[in-house]
């Protein structure tokens, strides 16, 4: 089952994890999941459309799941997600 | 580990507020917003008392002169001596360029480190001092390495440093010389920077571009002002920027605008036109596109202070430059070098990669009628050659060295005179 890593300003929502096993076989699908389990989350992982945030990067391992499919990039059972928010850095 | 969060001092840092949903929240080594993770800006008190064009001239000659536009209260205790860099009347560019005048901002040759992010580094240490906070790091591309690394070991500050594997050796001595631990990331720099949002969020340093990021920003905006002041308390026509993550041009159009609203100088706010290299070009093609939504890239460019291909302030950057009239060009490698030769060679300015890659760029828009005949231009100069002398070394006609002996100098004049 792949993990979903949380920043720490997103982990109140989460009943306090920073890391969370989700189910799915692409990465939409276990934010879907983490998001059902935690309704809470749900609006900082998605925007209303269903679509990423510009402020919030989703890494599948070491990639950003932009370069690689997005939401529907596939996930190994042994994949780690990462949350990370993209206001950083320059 | 976490370092401990002490009372505020007599210098304190200004509250923030979230860029994108406008919620409030107090001073803090935070960069995101709780509510919906956008980005925190300081806030200023409108009604603080402003100092007049006097009063400033009057300060000592550092970046703190401009301090009531620094987010901050109180005196300053940290990185006194950094801005204040010159800017430099650079006649025979202009012709090359074909611009009225040309000046160049001059940070290459910034204390300490020989580059603008002294800047940054000087608002972002003052922020960690009020706050509390011992150990500071960053991640970089290389110059913020080493004006972190230098402040840190004037400051007495724990310096952590994450760096690309890849860097310049100048770049990597740079940095070492002054004794942080640094740390080589086997990545791109945007690898580095994902890693130091984890680094700051588990162990609560402070990372100056990541949760301190609200306050070294503002840093930046010190070049626009002094740009005003040196030019007399007016402002040029246009500003040539290098653009890594975006920051130096969403900061220069901040500054120019605050100057403005304090009316200090008068009429509008430059053109603003950003430069990248091709092989690392998001924001460019951003302000091409005038959509909203930065389309991430793997950067390949000698220019690895710029190789940054999801820039944090893409979209700010892209608004502030469309904003102001102007535009952004990208330039390739071989334009990069052209344009290092053609800066040290007008102006005898010796810039690294970044600093190719603005001048390339403005002869592009001025070939482009992007900048005109009677535009005054400033080009910001953000970084020191020496630091990435192999990006030109195989370009230069290194000579066979010569006996010493007058004849052979003889024969070297005869040559030159024949051709």
């Amino acid at each position: 089952m792949p993990t979903i890593s949380l920043p720490s300003v997103l982990t109140p929502l989460a009943s306090g994890e920073h890391t969370l096993s989700a189910s799915g076989s692409t990465v939409g699908q276990a934010i879907d999941d983490i998001s059902r389990r935690f309704p809470a989350l749900s609006p900082r992982l998605r925007d209303e459309n269903g679509e990423p945030y510009p402020f919030v990067t989703i890494y599948l391992n070491d990639e950003d799941i932009r370069f690689i499919g997005g939401f529907n990039a596939p996930v190994q059972p042994t994949d780690e997600l990462s949350v990370v928010p993209a206001v950083a850095g320059g | 580990m976490t370092t401990a969060i002490r009372p505020t001092r007599a210098l304190a840092a200004l509250p923030l507020r979230c860029a994108s949903c406008g919620r409030d929240h107090e001073a803090a080594p935070a960069h995101i917003c709780p509510s919906c993770l956008g980005p925190l800006e300081p806030v200023y008190d409108a009604d603080r008392e402003l100092p007049d064009r006097a009063e400033i001239a009057a300060r000592p000659r550092s970046l703190w002169r401009y301090r009531e536009w620094l987010p901050f209260t109180g005196r300053p205790e940290r990185c006194l001596n950094a801005g204040w860099t010159p800017l430099i009347d650079a006649p025979r560019l202009a012709s090359a360029l074909g611009v009225s005048r040309c000046l160049v901002k001059h940070d290459a040759g910034s204390f300490p480190s020989l580059s603008f992010k002294d800047r940054v580094v000087a608002s972002a240490f003052n922020a960690a001092h009020a706050f509390g906070l011992t150990v500071v790091g960053c991640a970089s591309t290389g110059n913020l390495a080493n004006a972190v690394a230098a402040a840190a070991a004037r400051e007495g500050f724990q310096a952590w440093i994450f760096i690309p594997h890849d860097l310049e050796p100048a770049k990597v001595a740079a940095s070492a010389i002054f004794g942080p631990r640094l740390v080589r990331v086997r990545g791109t720099y945007d690898d580095v920077n994902r890693l130091c949002a984890q680094v700051a969020d588990r162990f609560g340093w402070g990372i100056v571009n990541v949760n301190l990021r609200a306050y070294y920003g503002e840093g930046s905006k010190t070049a626009a002002f002094e740009i005003a002041e040196q030019l007399g308390w007016r402002l040029p026509d246009a500003v040539v920027a290098p653009m890594a993550g975006g920051s130096l041009v969403t900061k220069l159009s901040k500054g120019f605008g605050e100057f403005l609203s304090a009316r200090l100088v008068h009429g509008v706010t430059p053109r603003l036109y950003g430069a990248q290299a091709e092989g690392c070009a998001p924001i460019v093609r951003l302000v091409e596109r005038g959509d909203d939504t930065i389309v991430p890239v793997k950067p390949a460019t000698i220019a690895k202070s710029l190789a940054i291909g999801n820039p944090a302030d893409g979209r700010t950057a892209s608004h502030a430059i469309r904003s102001s009239g102007g535009w952004a060009a990208a330039v390739n490698d071989l334009e990069i070098v052209e344009g290092i030769r053609l800066l040290a060679e007008t102006t005898g300015i010796f810039g690294e990669t970044a600093a190719g890659v603005t001048v390339a760029a403005a002869r592009a828009l001025a070939r482009a009628g992007r900048l005109t005949p009677d535009d005054e231009v400033v080009l910001c100069i953000t970084g020191n050659g020496l630091k990435t002398i192999d990006a030109v070394s195989d370009s230069l006609a290194i000579p066979e060295p010569i006996a010493a002996r007058l004849s052979e100098v003889a024969a070297l004049v005869s040559q030159t005179t024949q051709t």
